[in-house]
């Protein structure tokens, strides 16, 4: 394969030309499925990801059902053709686990107990897989969740911290998490820095670790940005005002 | 798919149906606005996207190495199967594919297979020991209503914009031929009105629904009558006529 391309070039420029700290770029849009109580999409890189909320609904099976406080229940799924080899349909080990561990995250700022015996069930479909789904998964959920209005502690962001190269980089691409040394996908509760996922695997010295850390929950910070702007954009209000200013802006234009 | 229908809601459609009026103001042959945006997903051979209306679905295929089937040795595989992930609608449950999953899939199976819209001889590779295996996957993800023909305006989609992956097996790359271009359309009957591409609620009080696939050459191509209710003669032939008109003006977009 193309393993001969040294995943960092002699100034740290990582292979898709990113700097060592350099996100991928990212579009979210809240709000874009009509049967949902709440939805969202993130573009991330070349990942595509939908995300969607329905309740707080009565959760099935009965047994299940907690009198105290809502479940949080959370299905990451990837597509078929989201792969580059198909992927049987379906949940496999992977994304079980990815889902538990992205509904214990959810789990800790939705304000559950305001809803017993209900479930808020958060839908996660990967349409095209570059690397990272579970954090662009649980960033694009979580503008779902507000965009559901369930009542929350805050957003969840999230952003991975790799190794290559014996470097700390940013958000691992393709490449990068395919051949990389280490990745350690976070997530945060962004206005108080609790951390509410972290899996790892690969290896860190505890300053790498440290250093990693402090990296990914500066993008979440960003990241955070993004998802209050994209919730904005769903949600704001165009006063009369503003229409007309931006007709006369128009005609001008149109004017010349 | 069961879904219940307020008894208001019922009662307005139906009288709206019987002065041949829509809650959503289309004319009874008006179609929803169609949207096809093909290539839309990098990790596929080949993929499109489909709105009509808030319907939403995106198809994925996939090409993969295999045995042919004995009785066919000189022909690749098809293989359609269709996800209703519970994204795309408070009733749509995860688990094995249903009855509503495996008619959907099924039908377009059936509408692309029958008529022969792609040569499945031009697949085979070595006759006996090794073809090409088309996965096409049917990805829902907001169900609006008229899940057939969306669906199958996807898979014809789909196809048009696939590229068989042959420089895998020392060939060169080379698009999928469609020959053929069958275009569903599929009308409910309510009372005794009859509506193109019913919405949800539509469908959901519907008496009976038949679709049509008609082809370039006018001809149709499949059939399909569902629910309870009953068609006359007049019906059925009044609903393929709307469907030749129709299906002109969509096989263009699905070209194009």
């Amino acid at each position: 394969m193309e393993s001969e391309k040294p995943l960092l070039d002699k100034n740290k420029r990582r292979i898709d030309g990113r700097a060592v700290d350099e996100l991928r770029p990212i579009k979210i849009e809240a709000g874009v499925l009509k049967r949902a109580d709440g939805s969202a999409y993130i573009e991330w890189g070349e990942n595509k990801v939908l995300a969607a909320v329905y309740g707080p609904r009565e959760a099935h099976p009965r047994h299940v059902q907690d009198p105290a406080r809502a479940l949080v229940q959370c299905r990451y799924n990837m597509a078929a053709f989201s792969v580059s080899d198909r992927k049987r349909p379906g949940p496999d080990r992977r994304s079980v686990e990815i889902s538990k561990v992205i509904s214990e995250a959810f789990s800790f700022v939705v304000f559950k107990e305001q809803f017993p015996r209900t479930s808020v069930d958060v839908f996660i479909e990967v349409l095209q897989a570059e690397a990272g789904t579970r954090c662009a998964g649980l960033t694009a959920a979580s503008v779902a969740l507000a965009d559901a209005g369930i009542p929350m502690r805050d957003l969840l962001s999230s952003c991975a911290t790799g190794k290559a190269e014996g470097e700390l980089i940013l958000d691992p691409g393709r490449e990068e998490d395919n051949l990389g040394q280490a990745d350690m996908p976070v997530a945060i509760v962004p206005r108080t820095e609790d951390i509410v996922l972290l899996q790892m695997d690969g290896h860190f010295t505890q300053e790498e670790f440290k250093k990693a850390m402090g990296m990914s929950i500066n993008a979440c910070k960003s990241i955070y940005d993004m998802q209050k702007d994209a919730l904005r954009r769903r949600y704001a209000v165009t006063t009369e005002e503003e229409v007309e200013v931006q007709e006369a802006i128009d005609t001008q234009i149109k004017e010349g | 798919m069961g879904e219940i229908v307020s008894e208001l809601t019922r009662n307005h459609i139906h009288r709206l149906a019987s002065a041949g009026k829509r809650v959503d103001g289309r004319s009874s042959d008006e179609l929803r606005p169609l949207k096809i945006e093909k290539n839309y997903v990098k990790s596929a051979e080949g993929s499109a996207r489909v709105h009509l209306g808030n319907t939403d679905v995106l198809v994925g295929i996939k090409m993969d190495l295999g045995e042919p089937y004995p009785d066919t040795p000189d022909k690749g595989v098809l293989t359609t199967s269709a996800e209703l992930i519970p994204m795309a609608s408070p009733t749509f449950e995860s688990g094995p594919p249903r009855e509503g999953a495996i008619e959907l899939a099924r039908v377009v199976d059936r509408g692309i297979r029958e008529t022969q819209t792609v040569d499945l001889e031009k697949l085979c590779i070595e006759p006996g020991e090794k073809v090409w295996i088309l996965f096409l996957d049917i990805h829902v993800l907001d169900y609006d209503g008229n899940l057939f023909d969306a669906c199958s305006y996807g898979a014809l989609g789909a196809m048009t914009d696939t590229t068989v992956p042959a420089s895998r097996v020392d060939g060169e790359d080379f698009k999928l031929e469609v020959q053929h271009y069958p275009v569903s359309v599929t009308a409910a009957k309510i009372g005794n009105s009859i509506f193109l591409d019913p919405s949800l609620d539509e469908e959901r009080i519907a008496d009976a629904r038949l679709t049509v696939a008609i082809d370039e050459n006018g001809n149709i191509t499949a059939m399909q009558k569902g629910l309870s209710g009953s068609f006359t003669l007049d019906e059925v032939e009044g609903v393929i006529e709307l469907s030749t008109q129709k299906g002109n003006e969509i096989r263009e977009m699905i070209k194009g």
